[in-house]
């Protein structure tokens, strides 16, 4: 089947089997790497993008049910070179040790603060309640999101959302 | 894993995709927000020859008031039904509910509609959808007809929906005013339900006017704790009058016993979760 749709804000068609998953079109079709599978189950949430501006698990999401649709992976987050607010504070915290989770993690951070500007550490623990860490124990990824979210308050330069 | 080869097509209407299960025959499936349905295609649990994709049609998103129902449509999401005002204020059970669905990304495309005809005993939205005594809108070849959720239900994943239906909106009475709570007890962040109990409350100057009851994973369907209900009728919204209407919550279940939970065990979380659960919405 033949699909259409913008990834990062380049528009690509291609012909897709509809068994593809979007974490294997991503990563396969098109060379996005960046997203990662990290499980069979679609509980660890390391495949997490946004789909026309809301977080979902790539994995659980069919190549052709996004015809037509917006993409944006932890690809498409840096702009001029310079790190998004939510990735910088990842960084910046050590919210990460291997960093398998990571673009998940931040995919999410982003999508959470979206909906949550300046969220409690109960709010931030549960907003990230499908992605799953083995490394870090939590404990950095929460001060990360945190701390994100002061840097994107009001007066920031960079609004929070991929696009 | 990746799933068997299979055929897809996505109508935009519920005719053409009434007409596309009936085509495809037996081995035809319906796939909604797909968060059951993919990761079982993924593990190979299942093979279906089509997928007939609903989420293309518009018809069937949204919420609507209906005078003395709401009726949401059948591929509203988890994470829109959270968000509805009217949801809010005359079917509060089923946003505390859904707030308990798995995770958020899962909530982005997951849908109210996919929940229900899924009919996972685990599943947290047959229990509440039982409770408000809510009706199912069914659409087939033959056309229309509406189901009570107290027949819907049939057994383990298992529902009173035909081979070429769709479940197309479920129609809530409204319960302006009511208290309303879920309490879930899981051990793991986006773990499924050991036992859950969904209960609505109306209480009258401190007395508990009405009160629906349901159990979730207390049989191979949801239940509805009648016994409960109707001790609770005309009792003061007291803690000690709660505890002692819940202890009828496990009269009458099935429960079964797995790795998670013995049967005994189970109906011991029935009736310390109901207790919970009617004291939150009863604003005790
Ligand atoms: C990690 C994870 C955790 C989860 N945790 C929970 C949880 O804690 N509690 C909970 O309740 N759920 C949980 N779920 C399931 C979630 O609620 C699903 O969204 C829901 O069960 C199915 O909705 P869907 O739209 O994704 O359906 P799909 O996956 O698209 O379909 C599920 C089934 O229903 C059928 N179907 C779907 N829509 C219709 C329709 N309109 N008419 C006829 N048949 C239809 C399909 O053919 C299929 O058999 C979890 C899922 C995941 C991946
Ligand atoms: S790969 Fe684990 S949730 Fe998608
Ligand atoms: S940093 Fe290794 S899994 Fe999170």
């Amino acid at each position: 089947m033949r699909i259409t749709v913008t990834v990062d804000g380049t528009t690509y068609t291609d012909e897709v089997e509809p068994r593809k998953l979007l974490v294997h079109y991503l990563r396969e079709t098109i060379g996005k790497t960046g997203t990662v599978v990290g499980c069979d189950t679609s509980n660890c949430g390391s495949c997490t993008v946004h789909l026309n501006g809301q977080s979902v698990k790539s994995c659980s999401v069919l190549a052709v049910q996004v015809d037509g649709a917006e993409v944006t992976t932890i690809e498409g987050l840096a702009r001029d070179g310079e790190l998004h607010p939510v990735q910088q504070a990842f960084h910046d915290n050590h919210a990460l040790q291997c960093g398998f989770c990571t673009p998940g993690m931040i995919m999410q951070s982003i999508d959470l603060l979206a909906d949550h500007p300046d969220p409690d550490e109960d709010t931030v623990r549960h907003g990230l309640e499908g992605n799953l860490c083995r490394c870090t124990g939590y404990q950095n990824i929460v001060r990360a999101v945190q701390d994100a979210a002061q840097k994107l308050k009001p007066g920031s330069q960079q609004p929070v959302g991929g696009q | 894993m990746i799933p068997a080869a299979f055929d897809y097509t996505a109508p935009s209407t519920v005719d053409e995709a009434v007409r596309a299960l009936a085509d495809a025959g037996d081995d035809a499936k319906v796939i909604a927000g797909g968060q059951s349905l993919i990761p079982v295609l993924r593990m190979r649990l299942a093979a279906p020859t089509t997928l007939v994709d609903i989420g293309r049609i518009p018809e069937l998103r949204g919420i609507r008031d209906d005078g003395d129902a709401l009726v949401i449509g059948s591929t509203t999401t988890h994470y829109e039904v959270q968000r509805d005002p009217a949801v809010r204020d005359h079917a509060l059970l089923l946003k505390v509910a859904t707030d308990t669905v798995a995770d958020p990304q899962v909530r982005h495309r997951g849908t109210f509609g996919g929940a229900i005809a899924h009919a996972d005993p685990a599943g947290d939205l047959l229990a509440p959808v039982l409770a408000l005594e809510a009706e199912l809108v069914l659409h087939g070849l033959e056309g229309e007809r509406t189901v009570a959720a107290s027949d819907f239900f049939v057994d383990y994943f298992t529902t009173a929906l035909r081979q070429d239906e769709i479940l197309v909106a479920v129609r809530v009475p409204k319960h302006t005013g009511w208290g309303a709570h879920y309490e879930k007890f899981n051990r793991v962040a986006q773990a499924w339900s050991i036992v859950a109990v969904a209960a609505a409350v109306r209480t009258e100057g401190g007395v508990i006017a009405e009160a629906r009851v349901g159990l979730t994973n207390m049989s191979s369907v949801p239940v509805r704790a009648r016994a409960v209900e109707e001790a609770l009728v005309g009792q003061p919204a007291t803690v000690e009058a709660i505890k002692a209407a819940a202890a009828h919550a496990a009269d009458g279940t099935s429960a079964t016993e797995d790795s998670n939970a013995d049967t005994a065990y189970r109906e011991h979380l029935a009736r310390v979760l109901t207790s919970r659960a009617v004291t939150a919405a009863a604003g005790v």
